[in-house]
């Protein structure tokens, strides 16, 4: 066998380093502390935009950016038509069960479907403005379905969660920041 | 009963592939024949199994059996056949079944078909090729099991994504498959020949069908992803450099290179070493698109539904596959005798420089597609990393190699003569001058880099021909010597021309569809016009209509010009009630010359309806140009030195290419 020489032997070096990475990403994200799904909002830090929706037909409520003010709040936006969003809903179910005030945005929604979807799973929602035009998830910077936002108590938007909140977001990511605003 | 069978058969298929990885390995080792000759058997009877395995998921998703849960989640009873059918390797789990399928495929092929290869060389290549599907056997029956059952079965499926349901799409994957599998071939001969301690022109002509068959496949199988893309998305672009379309991109880049290579290694008997490495990393870069996309560690709109316990399992196979074949090479490599110096100024020369070049794109495009993974890994927060930085450190790589490419095929082996080669090429230096130059007059000086670029379409396509008219004789012998000279040229430099030529084609459609394109975007009422890049579409309204699965909106756009109709263009917004989920179907008109390309947008309160309307020049060329590159790796395939099994490794002391046409 000939001696290893340090040229043949570099490929194999770059790998190492570049597995190792791989394994502490995979790790990562594994317990929950990294993301790849997460994409920051420029919308961080900032306050949340200004908007006036009206509620969904044949409810009450509507939702402003002035009833976001005051407390810790969580925007969540759904429809009745998106799989994922059925999926997260115990756990908006559960968040309100504890006080945390969660508001609704309802994107291009049949009013009866949204209504049906409602009172069949329960409603979370403190208020719920219905978006039928979908601009103001625009504003929002809405890019999926669901999506969900925290507030601090001055109204400025300091988390968004693209995707279904699930066990695993809800125990290491949300419930934390929540304690930590004080909510 | 039929699922379990299919999950039986994995499971022999694993345990067929665990022995044909170890007997006929150790049997190479002993010189014991007995032991050598299992491995044709178990490679045939894998494909066997896997086949099965493979019907059994076909037939579970043809006849809607909604008790299996992958067919629940991702099929439905309203779907039209042939989407029940490719439904199947839609998804993560039937995708792997098709991956092994191809892979024992493969594997069968070469003990079919290898009677020519030296006993204890096929035992070795068939035993790697076995220890690499048991890894892919293992994923799917610890991880990914497509066959489990769901209780209570669901009375309706949950349907596919409807952006599934199109047939570019349910062909893209097989093709991708067949090409990254395929470079498992080469994969093999490079770790069996690091064993044996022996590479040698023999070897390279071996390992050359295999990797020209993945090659093709593989180019045919991008060209369809871009051209789905272009269609489907309805963005009006064809390449996002999105990081799984990078993932495709950098084991053609490597296999590119490992195609050129293997030919200085079959000819010079020189670069053994560095085409053992890239038979190594265009494979370690087809699995390493594997993990990024089924690992979850990055996001793209392509990425499987993933799980952080499947991205282990891959990395861990990913570092016995790739990263044992590293290490065996840095031991190994070392001992690989080289065939000695040669001349910058030959033919081995510039493909010293295309390997380089390609070499260096492809790592140019790794380090874009995981810089920001590994930024966020290491603390350093989220960045994306966007066409301006592959098209900045890209494009400048691919220019001199599209330069070089023309006058590397021309110079001769050993020593090249410069000024010779600008006299055959003349043709093609005067074809690019004129085409550089009356594009620039045409769109503008300040459009000089796209003039440049199409100049260099010109260079690549002419200069093919040149090659080609200047080793057949043209104009120096009577015509019929030169027909006769064609007809006695081997396949493999047909093969050369009519590769490069396309390449030249997909040149000229990258450039003129980038930096010529027309967008309009506009809101528009019935009896609208607008005009884009000389034409005059008008909106005629909307209807609506009905599908099998879906209901749609279709606009209706008349294209004009001068006066004249052209076409009616229908593109629809269709909405799949069953999946709760909508697509856009574009309508393109296509001159050959340049596609009018029409998307319909929402309808705003007024009632006037959004549209988007694109003129994007020349860009069916890129497809047309990755259609004849491939079917140029075609012909090159039925050379008769390619063929597979047809060359013999000599014996030793007598020229190895003393049977070989020069």
């Amino acid at each position: 066998m000939t001696a290893i020489r340090l040229s043949t032997a570099i490929p194999a070096a770059l790998f190492v380093l570049l597995a190792a990475v791989f394994g502490f990403y995979l790790h990562q994200i594994g317990t929950g502390e990294k993301d790849a799904a997460e994409v920051p909002s420029a919308l961080i830090g900032k306050p949340a935009p200004e908007f006036d929706l009206p509620p969904i037909e044949g409810m009450e409520g509507g939702l402003r950016t002035a009833d976001l003010r005051g407390a810790v709040a969580m925007v969540n936006v759904f429809a009745s038509w998106c799989p994922p969003c059925q999926q997260e809903h115990p756990f908006l179910m559960r968040l309100a069960r504890s006080g945390v005030p969660v508001y609704g945005i309802n994107i291009k929604d049949r009013p009866k479907n949204a209504r049906a979807f409602l009172r069949r799973l329960g409603n979370p929602y403190r208020r719920i403005g219905a978006d039928m035009s979908g601009r103001v998830s625009i504003d929002w910077g809405v890019y999926g379905y669901p999506e969900t936002f925290v507030l601090d108590r001055e109204g400025r938007i300091r988390y968004r969660h693209v995707g279904p909140i699930l066990a695993h977001d809800l125990e290491t990511r949300i419930l934390p920041l929540l304690k930590e605003l004080g909510g | 009963m039929i699922a379990e069978i299919g999950h039986f058969a994995l499971i022999l298929a694993f345990l067929l592939a665990l022995i044909q990885g170890t007997v006929p390995m150790i049997g190479a080792a002993r010189d014991d024949p007995a032991m050598m000759a299992v491995a044709k058997p178990a490679a045939l009877l894998q494909l066997g199994l896997t086949a099965a395995a493979f019907l059994a998921l076909v037939h579970a998703f043809t006849v809607s059996d909604f008790s299996v849960a992958l067919v629940a989640s991702h099929s439905h009873t309203l779907k039209p056949l042939i989407y029940k059918i490719t439904g199947v390797w839609a998804n993560h789990e039937g995708s792997m079944v098709l991956w092994v399928l191809i892979l024992a495929l493969f594997g069968a092929m070469i003990a079919a078909f290898g009677a020519n290869l030296p006993a204890a060389l096929r035992a070795r290549v068939l035993a790697v090729h076995g220890l690499v599907a048991a890894g892919f056997f293992a994923f799917i029956l610890f991880t990914s099991n497509p066959f489990l059952r769901l209780f209570p079965a669901p009375v309706e499926g949950e349907g596919l994504n409807p952006l599934l349901q199109d047939p570019g799409l349910a062909f893209h994957p097989p093709f991708l498959y067949l090409g990254y599998v395929g470079f498992s071939i080469s994969f093999s001969f490079a770790v069996a020949a690091l064993i044996e301690g022996r590479v040698d022109p023999a070897w390279a002509r071996w390992v050359r069908p295999w990797t020209l068959l993945a090659w093709c496949a593989l180019t045919i199988g991008i060209a369809l992803g871009s051209w789905w893309a272009y269609y489907e998305l309805g963005w009006g672009g064809w390449w996002f450099w999105d990081p799984v379309e990078n993932a495709s991109f950098m084991p053609w880049l490597a296999g590119t290179a490992l195609l050129h290579s293997a030919i200085v290694v079959e000819k010079r008997d020189a670069l053994k070493g560095w085409t053992v490495l890239l038979a190594i990393l265009t494979f370690g870069l087809s699995l390493l698109g594997t993990f990024l996309v089924r690992s979850g560690v990055l996001t793209s709109v392509h990425a499987f539904a993933t799980d952080p316990d499947r991205g282990v399992f891959i990395l861990g196979l990913l570092i016995l596959v790739t990263g044992g074949a590293l290490v065996l090479y840095a031991i190994r490599a070392p001992g690989l005798k080289g065939g000695g110096l040669f001349a910058p100024v030959s033919r081995e020369g510039a493909l010293v420089l295309n390997n380089l070049l390609l070499t260096t794109a492809a790592s140019v495009v790794l380090l874009g597609t995981l810089y920001p993974l590994i930024l966020d890994a290491l603390g350093g927060g989220k960045v994306s990393v966007g066409p301006p930085f592959f098209e900045a450190t890209f494009v400048p790589i691919v220019v001199p190699l599209l330069i070089a490419c023309v006058i590397g095929s021309t110079l001769a082996w050993k020593r090249g003569d410069l000024s010779g080669v600008f006299g055959r090429l003349g043709i093609a230096v005067f074809a690019a001058a004129a085409v550089t130059a009356a594009a620039a007059w045409r769109a503008g000086i300040e459009d000089f880099l796209a003039a440049f670029g199409l100049g260099l379409a010109a260079w690549l396509f002419f200069g093919a021909l040149a090659e080609f008219a200047a080793k057949i004789g043209v104009g120096r012998v009577p015509p019929g010597s030169v027909l006769r000279r064609a007809g006695n040229l081997p396949r493999s430099a047909w093969g050369m021309t009519v590769a490069h030529a396309g390449l030249g084609i997909v040149v000229a459609g990258v450039t003129a569809s980038s930096a010529w394109q027309t967008e309009r975007i506009q809101s528009m009422n019935p009896g609208d016009a607008v005009d884009v890049a000389g034409y005059t579409v008008t909106f005629r309204g909307v209807s609506e209509t009905r599908g099998p699965n879906y209901r749609a909106v279709t606009g209706r756009f008349d294209l004009e010009r001068g006066g004249r109709l052209l076409a009616v263009l229908r593109p629809e917004k269709r909405d799949y009630p069953a999946e709760r989920s909508q697509t856009t179907e574009a309508a393109i008109h296509t001159t050959w010359l340049a596609d009018i390309y029409a998307v319909l947008g929402e309808r705003a309160a007024n009632g006037a309806w959004a549209a988007r309307l694109y003129h994007n020049p020349l860009v069916p060329w890129i497809w047309l140009g990755a259609v004849v590159m491939a079917a140029g790796g075609a012909v090159s395939l039925t050379d008769r030195r390619l063929r597979v099994g047809a060359p013999r490794r000599a014996r030793r002391g007598r020229a190895v290419e003393a049977g070989a046409p020069p």
